[in-house]
C-alpha cells in the first residue's frame, strides 16, 4: 500500500493557502479538497488540515471517520460507486456488481494494487429512475446491464438526465427547456420574475402571501413555511447574523426528486433562497448538497458564481441599497444523517453529524446558533411558484387541504420511473398508471413515503396521496416515493435493504437507534436465512421498534423501524420461519 | 412573572424553578428516574434515553434534557416507558461488558430485563489499548455516554486528546488515526478515569492489582521516576 513517504505536503500548499485564516466552518471544503489531490486524507495532511484551520486534530479524526466519502487509508482518487438498494436491487444491480467485479478483479472495499481504482457498493445514489446506477468518480451512469460495463468503465458510456413527468409542471416548468448553465435561458424563461415581484412586496406581505398558500415542508416534516420564515424574521438578531439554508441533502433509498431541480434548474433555487433572504432578513445562505450529487454541485457552484457577477447575490441586490445575500455549497460526505436539520447544521460548521437536541428550534437557534430558516429544496420551489402564479391560481391545484403540487419519486417495477410533479389528491394507482403501469403480472405492494415510510398492499392503492389523508390514514407522504413491487420481487429482501440503510447510516449518538438499527438489521438477516429466526423475533423486532420510534433522539431513529414494522404487521407470513417465499397476496 | 413551574410527576405536584429538568424535578419530590449517560456535572446530551418519560405525546421526552413547563404531566413508569427502558438494556448488554458497571446491572435487574434476550448478535469489541502508565483503555467495557470526551474537550480540560472512530453502532472513542496516548495532546489529568461509569477506564494500578502484581512492580512499572532517574536509566 502507498506510504507516507509518497505524500507530497507541496502539492497540498496551494490548497490549504486559499483557507488560512479561515475556521473550523470550512473543514468539509478543505477536506473535500485535499482528498482529491491524492484520493485520500493521509496523516501529514490531515495535520497540516488542523494547523490550516486551528481545529484539533482529535476532531479532525472524529469528522474524518464520521463520513463514508472520507478516507483515511490509501484510497484511489478514482472511486467506483455502485447503489445495491431496493430500487437498483430489482433492475439488476447485482449482476452488473458482479459484471465489474469480474473487469475490475476487486471486492467491494477494495483498492486496485496499482491504487488507481476503488470499488465500493453504497447506499441508494438518488437515481432511482435510472436503476441500476452508479458513479464512476464524479460521472454518474444509469440503466446499466452487465453489456454496458466496459463503456462505463472506459467513461465512455452516456450519462443520464432526470426524468420529468407529469403536470401541470409548475415547480420544475423550466426542467429540461433550458441550459440550466445559463443565467440569460434562465431569465428568458420566466427567471427572477418571482424575486422582482418579492421586492415590491414587503417582508410581511410575503410571509401572509405564504401563510394563505399553505406551503407546507416537501422534505417530511409538512412545517408551514410562511410560519418557518415569520419566525425566523421575529427572532432577535441583525441580517449578518441569520441564515437561509437550502436543505438539499436528500439520501433516502427511492428519493431523488431534489436532484431534478438541482440539475435542470440550478438558477431557481438561487432566486428561492433570495426571495427567503429577503423575507427573513437574512444574509447568508446555504446549500447542504448530498456527496454523491457531483453533478448538482457543479450546476449549482456556476449557479452562484453567474448569479452573483450579475448582481442577483451580493450587496445591494438589484440595487436595492441593504439587500445583501449571498450563498455558500456544503458538500457532504456520505451521511444520510445530515440530512436532519440539527445535524446539517453541525457538519456545516465542520462537526461530525449528530443531531443536537431539540428545543431551542432552529429559527431561533441554528447554524452558528444563530436564526435560520432552513427548507428542502422542493419547498423553495414552491415558494417561486406561488409568488409566480399568485395565491389564488395556486389553490386551485391540488385538494382544498393540500393545495399545490408535489414531487413524487415512482420507482421499483414500472414503465417510466421519474420524478412526477402532480398536484394533491391524485391516488397511487393513477400515479402508477401515470408511469405506465406495472412491470410484471401485478402489483404486490408500494412502498410509500419512503425508506422510514410504509408498505401498503394492492387493496389501498386508492388512496389519495393529500396531506389529509395521509394524516387520517396514518400513512407518511415523507419525501413522496412511490416504490412499486410486482409479484417477483422478494419483500423480505426489500425489508433487509431497508434495515441495512438504516443500521449503515445511524449516527451513533443515542442508544436506541445506534442499538435498535444494528439488532433490526440482525434479525432481518436471520429472516433471510442467513441464521435461524426466533419464534420471539417478531415480539422482538416490535421491541426494539418501540424503543427506537418513542424514544430515539431524532427522526431517523424515530421512523427507522416504521417501513419494516408495517410489512410484518399486514404480512406476518413474511417472517414466519419456513412458510412463503417472500412474496405476499 | 412567577419564575416557577408547577408540573405533575406521577401524580404528584412539584413546583420548581423556570428551566429544570424533568430529572431534576422528580428527584426534588423523591421521584428516581433512572439514568445511564447522565452525569449531573456535565452536559447533558441526552444519549441514552433511559431516563425517557411519557409527557403525553406520541414521543417520550428524555428527562435529562427536557425541561419541564407549566402544567405538564409526567408519568415516568408507564407501560411504554417500562418497555423501552427494558429493550434498551438488553441492547446495551448485549453489546457491552457490563461486568464493571454495577448500576446498570441493578437496572437490568429492576427493569426485568433478559441480558440473553439477544445472545449470539454482534458485540463492541476492540482491543484493551495499554499504552501509558497511568490507564487502561478497555472500549470492549464502554457505552459510548461521551463522558471522557467532554471532559476532554470543553466540559474540563480542553485539551482534545479523545473523539470518536467509525459511525452507528460502530461507533467507539478513539483518538487522532488511532495514536496511543502519550502521542496524544493528552495531559494525563486524570478526569476521563474519574468518569468513567464502567471501568471502561481503568487506572493502570488498579488493574496490575487486580491482575495480583506485587505493589513493588506495580510502583516500577508505573513510575518513571524524576529527571534524574529518568537519565540514569537512559546512560
Amino acid at each position: 500500500m502507498v506510504q507516507p513517504s509518497t505524500i507530497d505536503l507541496t502539492a497540498l500548499e496551494p490548497i490549504l493557502t486559499r483557507y488560512r485564516g479561515r475556521g473550523r466552518n470550512a473543514l468539509l471544503p478543505l477536506l473535500h479538497d485535499i482528498q482529491s489531490v491524492n484520493g485520500w486524507l493521509p496523516r501529514e495532511a490531515l495535520q497540516a488540515v488542523g494547523e490550516t484551520l486551528r481545529v484539533p486534530l482529535s476532531d479532525i479524526h472524529g469528522v474524518v471517520e464520521f463520513y463514508s466519502m472520507f478516507y483515511n487509508e490509501p484510497t484511489a482518487r478514482r472511486v467506483i460507486r455502485v447503489c445495491h438498494d431496493p430500487a437498483c436491487h430489482m433492475a439488476g444491480s447485482p449482476a452488473v456488481r458482479l459484471a465489474i467485479e469480474e473487469r475490475l478483479g476487486l471486492k467491494p472495499g477494495e483498492t486496485s494494487a496499482d491504487g488507481s481504482v476503488t470499488y465500493e457498493t453504497v447506499p441508494c445514489l438518488g437515481m432511482c429512475e435510472h436503476a441500476p446506477n452508479a458513479l464512476d468518480g464524479e460521472r454518474p451512469a444509469g440503466d446499466l446491464t452487465p453489456d454496458d460495463v466496459d463503456a462505463f468503465l472506459a467513461g465512455t458510456y452516456p450519462e443520464p438526465e432526470p426524468k420529468i413527468y407529469g403536470g401541470p409542471l409548475v415547480k420544475l416548468a423550466r426542467a429540461g427547456k433550458i441550459d440550466p448553465s445559463s443565467l440569460a435561458d434562465f431569465e428568458k424563461h420566466g427567471g427572477y420574475k418571482a424575486l422582482r415581484k418579492a421586492m415590491t412586496m414587503t417582508p410581511e406581505e410575503i410571509i401572509t402571501m405564504m401563510k394563505g398558500s399553505d406551503v407546507l415542508g416537501r422534505g417530511g416534516a409538512m412545517f408551514p413555511v410562511g410560519l418557518k420564515w415569520e419566525m425566523t424574521r421575529n427572532a432577535p438578531g441583525r441580517p449578518d447574523e441569520k441564515h437561509i439554508v437550502a436543505n438539499a441533502d436528500e439520501s433516502e433509498p427511492g428519493t431523488f426528486k431534489d436532484r431534478a431541480l438541482m440539475e435542470q434548474d440550478p438558477f431557481s433555487i438561487i432566486e428561492a433562497m433570495t426571495i427567503a433572504a429577503y423575507t427573513v432578513g437574512a444574509e447568508n445562505g446555504w446549500i447542504f448538497l448530498r456527496g454523491e450529487y457531483p453533478r448538482c454541485y457543479k450546476r449549482l457552484k456556476n449557479a452562484i458564481e453567474k448569479a452573483r457577477e450579475a448582481g442577483y447575490l451580493g450587496r445591494n441586490i438589484l440595487g436595492r441599497r441593504g439587500f445583501n445575500f449571498d450563498v455558500e455549497i456544503r458538500l457532504g460526505a456520505g451521511a444520510y444523517i445530515c440530512g436532519e436539520e440539527t445535524a446539517l447544521f453541525e457538519a456545516i460548521e465542520g462537526k461530525r453529524g449528530f443531531p443536537r437536541i431539540k428545543p431551542p428550534f432552529p429559527t431561533t437557534h441554528g447554524l452558528f446558533q444563530q436564526p435560520t430558516a432552513i427548507n428542502n429544496i422542493e419547498t423553495l420551489a414552491a415558494t417561486v411558484a406561488v409568488l409566480n402564479m399568485g395565491v389564488e391560481q395556486w389553490h386551485k391545484l391540488g385538494t382544498q387541504g393540500s393545495p399545490g403540487t408535489k414531487w413524487f419519486c415512482v420507482s421499483g417495477r414500472v414503465l417510466r420511473p421519474g420524478v412526477y410533479e402532480v398536484p394533491f389528491g391524485l391516488t397511487v394507482r393513477q400515479l402508477i398508471q401515470m408511469a405506465g403501469g406495472v412491470v410484471g403480472k401485478e402489483i404486490q405492494a408500494v412502498l410509500l413515503g419512503g425508506a422510514a415510510g410504509a408498505f401498503i398492499g394492492p387493496r389501498r392503492l386508492d388512496t389519495p396521496l393529500t396531506y389529509e389523508d395521509a394524516r387520517a390514514q396514518g400513512f407518511p407522504l415523507g419525501s413522496g416515493v412511490i416504490m412499486v413491487f410486482d409479484e417477483a420481487v422478494d419483500l423480505r429482501e426489500i425489508m433487509y435493504m431497508l434495515a441495512r440503510f438504516f443500521a449503515h447510516e445511524s449516527c451513533g449518538k443515542c442508544y436506541p437507534c445506534a442499538l435498535g438499527t444494528q439488532r433490526q438489521l440482525e434479525i432481518m438477516e436471520r429472516m433471510l436465512g442467513y441464521g435461524s429466526l426466533r419464534a420471539d423475533d417478531i415480539q422482538t423486532l416490535h421491541d426494539v421498534g418501540l424503543a427506537m420510534t418513542q424514544t430515539s433522539l431524532c427522526g431517523l431513529g424515530q421512523t427507522a423501524s416504521l417501513a419494516i414494522r408495517s410489512a410484518v404487521d399486514r404480512w406476518p407470513e413474511l417472517i414466519d420461519p419456513g412458510r412463503g417465499n417472500g412474496r405476499v397476496g | 412573572m412567577s419564575n416557577m413551574v408547577t408540573l405533575t410527576i406521577d401524580g404528584l405536584p412539584a413546583t420548581v424553578p423556570v428551566g429544570t429538568s424533568i430529572l431534576d424535578a422528580a428527584a426534588s419530590i423523591g421521584i428516581d428516574i433512572p439514568v445511564v449517560c447522565y452525569h449531573p456535572h456535565l452536559t447533558a446530551n441526552g444519549l441514552c434515553r433511559v431516563c425517557s418519560v411519557d409527557v403525553g405525546r406520541r414521543l417520550q421526552a428524555a428527562a435529562c434534557v427536557t425541561a419541564v413547563s407549566e402544567g405538564m404531566v409526567v408519568n415516568t413508569r408507564t407501560k411504554d416507558v417500562d418497555k423501552a427502558r427494558r429493550t434498551t438494556l438488553e441492547m446495551l448488554a448485549s453489546t457491552i461488558d457490563l461486568s464493571e458497571a454495577p448500576h446498570i446491572l441493578d437496572l437490568l435487574v429492576e427493569y426485568d430485563a433478559d441480558p440473553d434476550r439477544f445472545v449470539g448478535m454482534e458485540r463492541r469489541e476492540s482491543p484493551v489499548h495499554d499504552d501509558n502508565p497511568f490507564y487502561l483503555r478497555d472500549y470492549n467495557k464502554c457505552i459510548n455516554c461521551w463522558r471522557c470526551v467532554q471532559v476532554c474537550a470543553e466540559d474540563a480540560q480542553y485539551t482534545f486528546a479523545l473523539n470518536f472512530d467509525g459511525r452507528g453502532f460502530h461507533t467507539f472513542i478513539g483518538t487522532f488515526m488511532g495514536d496511543g496516548m502519550p502521542d496524544t495532546t493528552c495531559v494525563f489529568c486524570g478526569q476521563c478515569v474519574a468518569v468513567c461509569p464502567t471501568n471502561a477506564l481503568k487506572p493502570k494500578r488498579e488493574f496490575l492489582l487486580e491482575q495480583g502484581v506485587n505493589p513493588d512492580d506495580i510502583f516500577r512499572q508505573t513510575r518513571r521516576g524524576g529527571k534524574r532517574r529518568r537519565k540514569a536509566a537512559e546512560e
